[in-house]
């Protein structure tokens, strides 16, 4: 196996992973509720009346993050994200995810952070499934030029 | 009414602070998150320390919570009630996983990599939406008739 040396950020990813621990902390010790991104937004597909104030209120904070991110972090230690995937097949695989994180009732942040945290089955399950069909999906795109 | 407005002001914080982490984490770096899916190429296993530090806290946390009847506040714990292992659960992550491999966004990093002006995550993000609310419709679909049956009985 070869480490990508060049991109790995141990530090960063494990301050930002237990940042992560700690937002999912407080949403379920103070707000009561799992932290799953496609929950909290498919919730408001269409929206329902008495279950929307606090999934817009959370969103707007996550629209807020990239704003206050650059303002803290001198623009020498961000790196512009890669995104190499072409418009269509952007498109498709919002298509995939969105459809695919409701039918499985949540995504990297309910099943893959909240569910593993408290060890449901449930979850384990989805969180490998997920991160296998990742690896295959990676496997075909760079390693068989068929996409 | 200010309890409500406190929940809110608790809500915002927290998607603030969760994009925060996302931000700093890598995640909402696509190429980042292919690296991490490449097994077979050069593999970045920065994604695994994000996984294993959010789990690390939230491990604790969830310790405590399950041992406890309400919140913090003295309101509801809403924990999930579905057990099941089902065919729904499997297709429904295979779907996610092949999506999430194909253009590196999972739903979090994409919304703020839209809100940080990336074009593309914004196209993802309408797709989301699109396949989403296809997923409403049809889950409508699906269980509306059985519903009115079993009420009218």
């Amino acid at each position: 196996m070869n480490l990508d040396w060049a991109h790995f950020t141990p530090w960063a990813s494990l301050a930002g992973g237990i940042i992560l621990g700690l937002a999912s902390a407080i949403f379920i010790l103070v707000n009561g509720r799992i932290l799953g991104i496609s929950g909290i937004l498919g919730g408001l597909m269409p929206p329902k009346g008495g279950d929307t104030f606090w999934r817009v209120a959370f969103i707007l904070g996550l629209f807020t993050a990239p704003t206050v991110f650059h303002a803290v972090v001198p623009a020498e230690y961000i790196t512009a994200p890669r995104i190499d995937a072409a418009e269509l097949t952007v498109v498709a695989a919002g298509l995939l995810v969105g459809i695919g994180t409701r039918y499985a009732s949540g995504c990297t942040s309910g099943h893959g952070v909240c569910g593993l945290s408290r060890l449901s089955p449930r979850s384990l399950v989805a969180t490998a499934s997920f991160m296998f069909a990742g690896f295959v999906m990676v496997y075909v795109m760079r390693h068989l030029n068929i996409i | 009414m200010l309890y409500k407005n406190l929940y809110r002001l608790t809500e915002f914080l927290v998607g603030l602070l969760f994009g925060l982490g996302l931000m700093l984490s890598g995640m909402t770096d696509p190429g980042k998150v292919i690296g991490f899916l490449d097994l077979f190429g050069a593999w970045d296993p920065s994604l695994a320390l994000v996984m294993g530090g959010a789990i690390l806290v939230g491990f604790f946390a969830f310790t405590i919570a399950k041992k406890r009847t309400t919140t913090f506040l003295g309101g509801v714990l809403r924990f999930p009630t579905n057990m099941d292992i089902d065919k729904k659960l499997l297709v429904g992550s295979l779907l996610f996983g092949a999506g999430w491999g194909l253009a590196g966004f999972c739903p979090g990093p994409a919304l703020v990599s839209m809100a940080d002006g990336q074009p593309k995550a914004l196209v993802f993000v309408l797709a989301m939406l699109v396949g989403m609310l296809g997923f409403e419709l049809m889950d409508r679909l699906v269980h509306a008739p059985r519903k009115a049956k079993s009420e009218s009985l």
